[in-house]
């Protein structure tokens, strides 16, 4: 679904991503793990266009690279951002009316009234708080609340590929099982999912592979089971090593 | 309730509101004295101007400090063409409204290449070129002294009736009807999609973008509103009140429809022309008093933006009716 090949990024002169190369299936979620710093942020802006970058980006045989940034989402690609970057003084009916418009705006949506309604339904189905709160100002929402809008704005979209910036940073642990759960929704779906988390915990039971990065480059991308079998070394070889956590 | 019952509710509160403004406009022509007349005719005028640039500031964020040049570019389309080549009221006020609308393009290919203090000051030297052009081609436009339209240019046959401009009640009404107009046009626009798109690219432009919408283009579709507006408040200006003067097209028109707007309430459709009414007055009030009658208008400001931050229909808004649109 998603094929990155020798990616670099730039911010001005400072290269942030060397030879950066992933590919993700449909319905496969892949954890991106490393420091701060590493460019874990930096390569879902690369995917969405944000940063200047040369290499290749894919998605279903077509090419990203060349393509203005906001021509990208119109491919099928729905981003969440780090701190949510919610429209804060709409309401969350007006959050995901955009979010709506804008698939409204792709190559492959017809956007007619029944769809968006269908797709609204189906989007607050995984977020049932959100349907008692539609009037209400998104800056207004809770954290956990902001990162369903942000996640619920997203999936508006009805995307092929998400991309998820630490989705779980600052949320309590109630919050971060829904979060998990409408991850695996999605991932039944058929929808690819990139996520990059500092809190490796939280989101392990739900990812298919990990993928590590360090000073921009990918050092191993290896399954979850292959993680977990052989725990005590391979913390010690990734976790560790990667992210800073001791054993 | 359904969110589409309370949307409903809403327009009928909206629609309700926005024809009463326009039936108490209509009704205090024949209550107001000689003065207030012709002061709230004005008034009507300088609004449509104010809510074109809140079509610009208010519901997308950009901060123009150059909007006098397509107030200007109605009023010279239009007066020039009357005056010079003998057009008749309907076709001057037409290519009033056509010269802001091109110019409108041609600024915001250019000036939306920018953003935040960059844009103010681009529209800012943009709008001092078109103040520096009218006193170049003094010959045509003789600079500050203005031209003054014939009387017999200023009445036009409509469906076989003469409508004469010079006439205080057809110029009145006839300013209520354009007041009208925007009004229905911005709430149209605003309380459509690309409003929807306008407010997200004010509240967070790289998000917006990050779902798709092509920014540019959006900013540019609102600059040609904002744009064309104004320009039809100053050909609107030119015909009614029959003089074309550069003074129109200085910086000092770009800071009263900020000031009007921010008075108002940016962001929401009557805020403009409740400011332009508030301001008019206030300055008119003021002067009768004293020659020191903007430090009143400053110390009216600062008390507003000390207990009316979002202006004052954009305080009311936040504080208790969040459906104005």
């Amino acid at each position: 679904m998603l094929k990155i090949e020798q990616l670099n990024a730039y911010y001005g002169t400072v290269q942030v991503l060397r030879d950066f190369s992933l590919s993700l299936g449909a319905g496969e979620v892949l954890c991106l793990f490393g420091r701060n710093g590493a460019g874990k942020t930096t390569a879902l802006k690369s995917i969405m266009g944000l940063v200047q970058r040369t290499g290749s980006i894919t998605v279903k045989g077509e090419e990203l690279v060349n393509l203005a940034a906001h021509l990208i989402p119109r491919r099928g690609i729905g981003y969440v951002p780090q701190g949510r970057r919610l429209f804060a003084e709409l309401t969350v009916a007006e959050n995901m009316t955009i979010g709506l418009m804008a698939r409204g705006l792709m190559t492959s949506g017809i956007m007619t009234k029944d769809r968006a309604a269908e797709t609204r339904k189906k989007v607050l189905a995984l977020f049932p708080p959100l349907a008692s709160r539609l009037n209400q100002v998104a800056a207004t929402l809770s954290g956990g609340e902001q990162q369903m809008l942000a996640m619920a704005r997203a999936l508006c979209l009805e995307p092929r590929v998400l991309l998820l910036d630490e989705p779980t940073e600052g949320l309590m642990p109630s919050m971060l099982a829904t979060i998990r759960e409408v991850i695996m929704a999605l991932r039944h779906r058929g929808v690819a999912i990139l996520l990059v988390e500092q809190r490796v915990e939280a989101v392990l039971p739900v990812a298919d592979r990990v993928a590590f990065i360090e000073n921009g480059r990918i050092k191993d991308v290896v399954g979850v089971e292959q993680l977990s079998e052989n725990h005590g070394r391979l913390h010690k070889k990734y976790i560790g090593k990667y992210i800073g956590i001791s054993q | 309730m359904t969110p589409a019952k309370i949307n409903s509710g809403n327009s009928r509160k909206i629609i309700s509101l926005h024809l009463a403004v326009i039936v108490i406009l209509f009704l205090l022509q024949f209550v107001l004295p000689e003065y207030h007349h012709l002061t709230m005719t004005r008034i009507m005028i300088l609004a449509i101007f104010a809510m074109g640039y809140n079509v610009l500031f208010g519901y997308t964020g950009l901060l123009s400090l150059g909007h006098a040049m397509f107030f200007g570019a109605g009023l010279y389309g239009a007066g020039l063409t009357a005056y010079h080549l003998g057009w008749s009221v309907p076709l001057a006020f037409a290519s009033g409204i056509i010269a802001g609308a091109l110019l409108s393009l041609l600024v915001g290919c250019i000036a939306l290449r920018t953003t935040g203090v960059a844009f103010m000051i681009v529209t800012m030297m943009l709008a001092q070129v078109a103040y520096l052009a009218t006193l170049y081609f003094t010959r045509y436009t003789r600079g500050d002294e203005g031209l003054v339209l014939s009387q017999a240019s200023r009445s036009f046959e409509f469906f076989g009736a003469t409508v004469d401009l010079t006439n205080p009640s057809t110029r009145y009404n006839l300013s209520l009807a354009l007041l009208g107009i925007t009004m229905s046009i911005i709430y149209r626009l605003v309380r459509g999609k690309t409003g929807r798109a306008l407010v997200a690219i004010r509240e967070n432009e790289p998000r917006a973008q990050m779902l798709g919408y092509n920014t540019f283009a959006i900013k540019l579709k609102a600059l040609l509103v904002s744009g064309t507006l104004s320009a039809t408040a100053g050909a609107t200006f030119a015909l009614l009140f029959a003089y074309i003067g550069s003074s129109f097209t200085t910086i000092q028109y770009s800071i009263d429809a900020l000031l009007f707007t921010l008075l108002g309430g940016p962001g929401t459709v009557l805020g403009p022309a409740l400011g332009t009414f508030l301001m008019f007055y206030l300055v008119d009030i003021a002067s009768q008093y004293t020659t020191a009658y903007l430090l009143v208008t400053g110390l009216a400001l600062i008390f507003l933006v000390l207990y009316f931050p979002k202006g004052i229909l954009g305080t009311i808004k936040h504080r208790w009716l969040p459906w104005l649109p």
